[in-house]
Order: C-alpha cells, then sequence, then structure tokens
C-alpha cells in the first residue's frame, strides 16, 4: 500500500465533521502554526517540501508564496482555486466532499504564512453541494475558534469564504478566476503584472490549488523534510490522480509520485488494468489538455527507461514523445476506441470554454472543432489533417492565457501519434461511421 | 540620461523614457511598425487582444540577455535597457501575424464590397499585408442577430474582431456605458441587451475607435465610397468639444463628419455627437483646407497627384476636377 497523506482518513465515518476530524488529528496544523511558528519558518518549510502546485502546471509553491509582494501597504489575499473543470479530472472535487476539513485547515495555515486575512475559496459552480459541505465545515470552523477573530487567542484574524464560479472552465485560469471573483467578465489578464504584485482588487495574491492547500498541514505537522522524503527527485509528496475510461476501476487514488506508469495502470490498489480484457490503446495522463501518448510511449519512453508517474519522467521526451502530469487526469483508452471523435469531443470542449477575447483561441478553437465534426462524420480531407496541424501551431503560444496551448496540444498530439487514425476517417468514412453507430447502439442497449 | 533606455528594433536603435512600450518605441522609430489593431493609445488598458503586434524579444535585456520564451504583445511590453526586438525581420513573427490575420478572417463576412469602412479599415489593410489570396475555411460563417443600437450608428456584428476599444471608450469618454461584450468564446458579441440604448453626447466616437466596419456612420450609410469623397480640415466654436473635425465632402455637401486621426490611424481629439451629427451645413464650420490623408492612403489616390496616362486633367489643381 502506498503512503496516504490526503487520504489516510477517509474511510472514517463522520471525517466530514470538525468533532471525527479533530479526533483523527486534524487542526493540529493550525495550533502548531500559530502558536509556535512564525509565517516564515511555514513558507521556508514548504520551499523544502518541494511541494508544486496541483492544479497542473507543477510551479515549485513556496517559490510562488515567496514572490508575494510583502512590501506593499496593501492588504494580501490567499485564494484557493477549486474550479475543477477539466475533461477527466475530478480529485478536487472528491477531496472537498469527503474531506473538506482538510481543506480548510490548509487554507488557515496558508493564509497565516502568507498574512493573509481574508481568504477566498472560488469552487466551479456546477458543484453547488461541494460549496454547501464547505460552507457548513467552515461554519463549524468558526464555532470552534479555528475561523474569525483572534484565532486560538493570537493576534491572527482569517475570514474565509466561499465564493461559486459562473460555469466557466476559464474562471480556472488563475487571473480570470480573479476577475471573476471581483464580479466581472472572466477574461483572463494580461501578464505581468502576476497576481504576487497585482492580484484580487489589484492587491498582492497567491492563487493555489485544492489539493496543493490540502497538502499544506501535513507539511507544518511533519515537516518539509519527511515531504521531500516522499517521491523521486523534484516529484515530491503524493499526488491525487483521478482515473477514468477503460479500466476497471476507475475512481480517485492517491499515489505515492513515482510509482510507475504500469503499476499505476495494472496493480489492484489502483486502476486494477484494462476492462474486458481489452488492450491499451492510449493515455491521457493528466487532464484533457496535455499530449494523448500511445500505448508504448506512455508504459516507457523513447528511450526505453519505464515512465513513471512523475513530473519529469512523464514529461520525458518532450512534446515529441512526452505528455505531462498535469491536474492528474488520467484517461485510459482500449483498441475499440476512435481516437477521431476522442479528440474531437476534447475541442468541442475548448471552442465551447474559449472567452473570446484574443483572436488565435476564439477563432481557432471552433476552427479546430469544426474541421474534426467534419472528419469524423465522414466528410474529411486528406489536407485538413495537416490544416489541423497548422492551426493548432498558430493557436500555442500566441494567445493571453494557457487555454490556448491546452487546445492545440491534444490535437497536435492526436496527430502526430495516431495520423493513421486521421487518414482511416477520411479514406473510409462509412465504415468509420458505421463503427460509432454501432457502439453507440451497443451502449444504448 | 538614466530614465533614457537605448532598444533596437529590426536592427534600428532609439533611445525612449524608462515605461515606453516596444510598440510606441517601434513607431518613434516610424517605419515597420508593428500594427494594432485593438491597443489605442488615447484609451487606457486597451491592448493585449487581438495578438497581431506580437515580436520576438531576442534578448530581453542588458542586464538579462536571454531571449523571451515566447513572442510577445509589443503593445503591452514594456522596453528595458538593451533590449533587441525582431518585428518584420523575424520569419517566426510574420508567420504568428499572417496567422492571426488568417484568424480574424475566418468569420469575417468580406463584404467590403457593401461596407462603408471599406477604404479606410485597419483589417482591410492588415489583409492586403498579411493575408492570404484564399481561404482555407470551408465551414460556415458566424451570423448573429441584427439588434438596432440607436438612432446614429450601425451595429454590424459580423464584421467586429472584438477588439474591445468600443467598451472602453464606453468607459472613460461617456457618463454611463450601455454596451458591452455579451457571451463567450466565437459567439460573443456586442450588444446593448436594450435596443436603441446608446445615446450620448460622445457616443459617436466609437464609429471612429472602430478598426472595422462594425460600428458606422448610420446618417452616412451606403452614401458613397471614402475615396471618392474629400476630407477637409474645419473647426467650429463648440462647448462641448474642441470642434476640430474632418468635414467629408461631395461636391458642396457635407456627407459625413469624423474627428481628426493621426497617422497611427489614432483620434487626436475625440469630438462630440453635435458636432458629428447635426451640423451638415458648410457655413456651420471654418474650413482650414483639405486635410493630408498620407500618402499610402486609398483615400489620397486620384486626389493630390495624378496618374501620368491623363494629361488632359489639371495637374496643378490640388484636387481633381470632377
Amino acid at each position: 500500500m502506498g503512503r496516504k497523506i490526503l487520504l489516510e482518513h477517509i474511510d472514517v465515518p463522520g471525517i466530514q465533521t470538525l468533532d471525527v476530524y479533530r479526533k483523527m488529528g486534524g487542526y493540529n496544523a493550525v495550533t502548531k502554526a500559530i502558536k509556535n511558528m512564525s509565517a516564515d519558518e511555514i513558507v521556508e518549510e514548504v520551499k523544502k517540501s518541494g511541494l508544486r502546485g496541483r492544479g497542473g502546471a507543477g510551479f515549485p509553491t513556496g517559490m510562488k508564496w515567496s514572490f508575494l509582494d510583502k512590501k506593499s501597504d496593501k492588504p494580501r489575499y490567499l485564494v484557493c482555486n477549486a474550479d475543477e473543470s477539466e475533461p477527466g479530472t475530478f480529485k478536487d472535487r472528491y477531496l472537498m466532499e469527503k474531506l473538506p476539513h482538510i481543506l480548510i485547515e490548509g487554507m488557515i495555515c496558508s493564509s497565516y504564512a502568507l498574512g493573509a486575512n481574508t481568504s477566498y475559496i472560488y469552487v466551479r459552480g456546477e458543484m453547488m453541494y461541494v460549496i454547501k459541505i464547505l460552507e457548513k465545515a467552515i461554519q463549524e470552523a468558526y464555532q470552534a475558534g479555528f475561523l474569525g477573530k483572534n484565532i486560538l487567542g493570537s493576534d491572527y484574524s482569517l475570514d474565509l469564504y466561499v465564493q461559486p464560479g459562473g460555469g466557466a472552465y476559464i474562471c480556472g485560469e488563475e487571473t480570470a478566476l480573479l476577475e471573476s471573483l471581483e464580479g466581472k467578465r472572466g477574461n483572463p489578464r494580461n501578464k505581468p503584472p502576476f497576481p504576487a504584485l497585482w492580484g484580487l482588487y489589484g492587491c498582492p495574491t497567491v492563487v493555489n490549488n485544492v489539493e496543493t492547500i490540502a497538502d499544506v498541514p501535513w507539511i507544518i505537522n511533519n515537516g518539509g523534510e519527511a515531504y521531500a522524503g516522499i517521491g523521486i527527485g523534484k516529484s515530491t509528496g503524493t499526488k491525487l490522480i483521478s482515473a477514468c475510461g477503460n479500466i476497471n476501476k476507475p475512481g480517485v487514488y492517491e499515489i505515492e509520485l513515482g510509482i510507475s506508469v504500469e503499476e499505476f495502470l495494472n496493480s489492484d490498489e489502483y486502476c486494477g488494468g484494462i476492462a474486458n480484457g481489452r488492450k491499451l490503446k492510449a493515455v491521457v495522463a493528466g487532464g484533457s489538455s496535455v499530449p494523448i501518448l500511445p500505448a508504448d510511449l506512455i508504459l516507457t519512453t523513447a528511450n526505453g527507461e519505464k515512465r513513471l508517474m512523475t513530473y519529469e519522467s512523464l514529461g520525458d521526451g518532450g512534446f515529441v514523445s512526452g505528455t505531462m502530469l498535469g491536474s492528474g487526469g488520467f484517461i485510459v483508452y482500449d483498441d475499440q476506441q476512435c481516437i477521431v471523435r476522442n479528440l474531437w469531443n476534447f475541442t468541442r470542449f475548448y471552442h465551447h470554454e474559449s472567452c473570446g477575447q484574443c483572436s488565435p483561441c476564439r477563432e481557432g478553437t471552433g476552427w479546430m472543432e469544426k474541421v474534426l465534426h467534419r472528419i469524423e462524420n465522414g466528410h474529411g480531407k486528406l489536407s485538413d489533417i495537416d490544416l489541423l496541424v497548422d492551426v493548432a501551431k498558430k493557436i500555442e503560444g500566441k494567445t493571453i492565457c494557457p487555454l490556448g496551448e491546452a487546445a492545440a496540444w491534444p490535437v497536435a498530439s492526436a496527430i502526430r501519434h495516431f495520423r493513421a487514425d486521421f487518414e482511416e476517417h477520411v479514406r473510409n468514412p462509412d465504415s468509420c461511421v458505421k463503427k460509432h453507430l454501432h457502439r453507440e447502439m451497443a451502449h444504448a442497449h | 540620461m538614466s530614465d533614457q533606455i537605448k532598444i533596437t528594433i529590426d536592427g534600428e536603435s532609439i533611445e525612449v523614457p524608462k515605461g515606453t512600450t516596444i510598440l510606441q518605441a517601434a513607431r518613434m522609430i516610424g517605419k515597420n511598425y508593428p500594427p494594432a489593431m485593438c491597443y489605442y493609445t488615447p484609451l487606457k488598458n486597451t491592448g493585449g487582444k487581438c495578438r497581431v503586434c506580437l515580436v520576438k524579444v531576442a534578448q530581453a535585456s542588458e542586464a538579462n540577455p536571454r531571449p523571451m520564451p515566447k513572442l510577445v504583445a509589443s503593445c503591452l511590453t514594456q522596453a528595458e535597457h538593451g533590449m533587441v526586438v525582431e518585428n518584420e525581420s523575424s520569419p517566426e513573427v510574420l508567420e504568428a501575424r499572417n496567422g492571426v490575420v488568417e484568424f480574424l478572417l475566418i468569420n469575417h463576412p468580406l463584404d467590403c464590397p457593401v461596407c462603408d469602412q471599406a477604404g479606410e479599415c485597419d483589417l482591410q489593410n492588415l489583409s492586403f499585408e498579411h493575408g492570404r489570396s484564399e481561404t482555407r475555411y470551408e465551414e460556415g460563417r458566424r451570423e448573429f442577430d441584427k439588434i438596432d443600437i440607436g438612432p446614429f450608428i450601425q451595429l454590424h456584428m459580423t464584421r467586429c474582431i472584438l477588439c474591445y476599444r468600443c467598451v472602453y471608450l464606453a468607459d472613460q469618454l461617456t457618463e454611463k456605458r450601455v454596451h458591452g461584450v455579451i457571451n463567450r468564446g466565437d459567439v460573443s458579441e456586442i450588444s446593448t441587451y436594450i435596443q436603441n440604448a446608446i445615446e450620448n453626447d460622445f457616443s459617436g466616437n466609437i464609429i471612429d475607435v472602430c478598426p472595422v466596419g462594425a460600428l458606422t456612420d448610420k446618417t452616412y450609410r451606403f452614401k458613397q465610397r471614402v475615396w471618392f469623397s474629400k476630407p477637409f480640415d474645419a473647426h467650429r466654436d463648440c462647448p462641448k468639444c474642441t470642434g476640430k473635425s474632418v468635414l467629408w465632402m461631395k461636391g458642396q455637401d457635407i456627407i459625413r463628419i469624423t474627428s481628426r486621426k493621426d497617422k497611427f490611424g489614432e483620434v487626436i481629439d475625440f469630438i462630440c455627437n453635435e458636432c458629428r451629427f447635426d451640423h451638415k451645413e458648410p457655413h456651420h464650420w471654418v474650413i482650414e483646407g483639405p486635410r493630408d490623408m498620407g500618402e499610402e492612403s486609398v483615400i489620397s489616390a486620384n486626389k493630390y497627384e495624378l496618374p501620368v496616362v491623363s494629361p488632359a486633367v489639371n495637374v496643378d489643381a490640388k484636387f481633381v476636377s470632377e
């Protein structure tokens, strides 16, 4: 069994309530942080831990915290990004639903470390039941004196608010989230300035993912070095992976960074192998935005090394033969799945979610979707495949925010690794369309 | 001197005050500056959206000689001392720019033959420089329900490139903004929610800042191709604005009045709706003389200089006689 940091007590009955959570050692980190540690000491521990942002980019959290402008006399804010909307990623929802107090404990410790007296959890609007769970937990924390004025008799005060989002994937981009939180249209801002200098209401702000913040209490309790002891190299600690697709045991798993992809895929502790005895065709390892990899490249790198579940190993080979750990949305495809149809579905999502502010993403995402729709429905041409590659290339790196890349990478990678599937769709449209009909009818029964 | 920094763009160096953007520095050099479809100097916070002004920073500064990893928006990126920028000298920049122009055009109706903006349209000029001769886009083009935004201004949403200039103008120049961008992605549109809602003294300026034919003058609709009318600088005493305008004449008639623009296409003085729409009689104005539109403008064609092929016409005349 792998080490559990976040999900250790997930099966304890009543762990959603503050009483049970405290019995299992909950809120000890708040006491330790506020009574025995200075803010800078916590930042130092987080730096030592090597914790990296769990939202997808994997930026070192301690470094992000140290960029926060502490010289300005403006208030500072901590904002938790719980706008989890990436297709394939559903780890934060699970964590908040099952263990709301671990997030709140993390928010209190992190806010204290950053000197923020007001903090926000920006939750995806569709997850209203999660918002209710969080609000109840926050209420309990206020009653127990972990939130509000003079926490645990210290001179540190913190107010924590939950803000439902308005239903836009783009608000998971940190500056669009801040705009939305300010009550404006959720358009990403031009950077620089970064939120550490100019964030919420123009004040220094840190935006962190749910899982990142939930890791902080353990680091405070056990020390940064203990956390850094888990995992391999610069991929320290554990990571929640939401596994879905053609596997025997879909679900959210906490893994120690560094186990092999093969183990994660096949062991009974995690995915439990490919469903129905089928063969593995491809894996999207980190949520819909990261490049898709075919079976051989996801299990071993281009150099023939075993592929591990770490930021570095999954990234090995760059985008030619590698991918990213991303947000941990692990989507598995068996040999019956159609890569073209899947890609069309992804591009449809990005087309729908583009904010429309900058030209390449606004126009390019729709263009790619329409071309893929054509290919998928038997009206494609061979030149369309190169057109898609070219359009993706002209979006990538030209946009205000990373949604452009998120839309372009899946297209570029699917065509890079599965060009034959696209050509088959163009050459034999009838048989491809028929196959889908059969499969859909099988699903319907 | 410490406030002056040196920046090199396409091999030409210039000293500029600290805080100057790459685009402004390039405009100071005065040739081959990046185009700008959304950035607008007189309006704060504009820029960064259209992406046609992307440039390559080959050296970030003297202190940090590394190149920047991605192309940057020159309208927002500040110049640093020792910065080296590649604009038209970089094939990567040109490819990106051609790409953006293609993106801007795939859903554009290309109805230039019936568009009042034709001849003074930034998108037309941009396509001429960076567009392709044939489209690669085979899908249907985007359409919108027509809405009436008021008595003076015609909105053609299909032509809009969502530069947000008119939104910033309404925020910064008028008392209350009543229009904005609604919806998301490629179905975003400029709208007022309530029809006929745009009515205030300076609303007409959104026509002038619009880089394309999305916002045009209703009183001028289909009256004349712009290059067949003659622009004159003129002014009048106006209690609301400077009154410094351009009269667009056809014979003795004023067919349109606009504000004056500099050589970058940016308005010099915003004018009020009274000057723009209510004074179409020549005797209301003090006419200063013909407006210099610059040699490259199609509006200047056949007016200031005669083609050699028609020697019958009086070459000395400032305007070609009709």
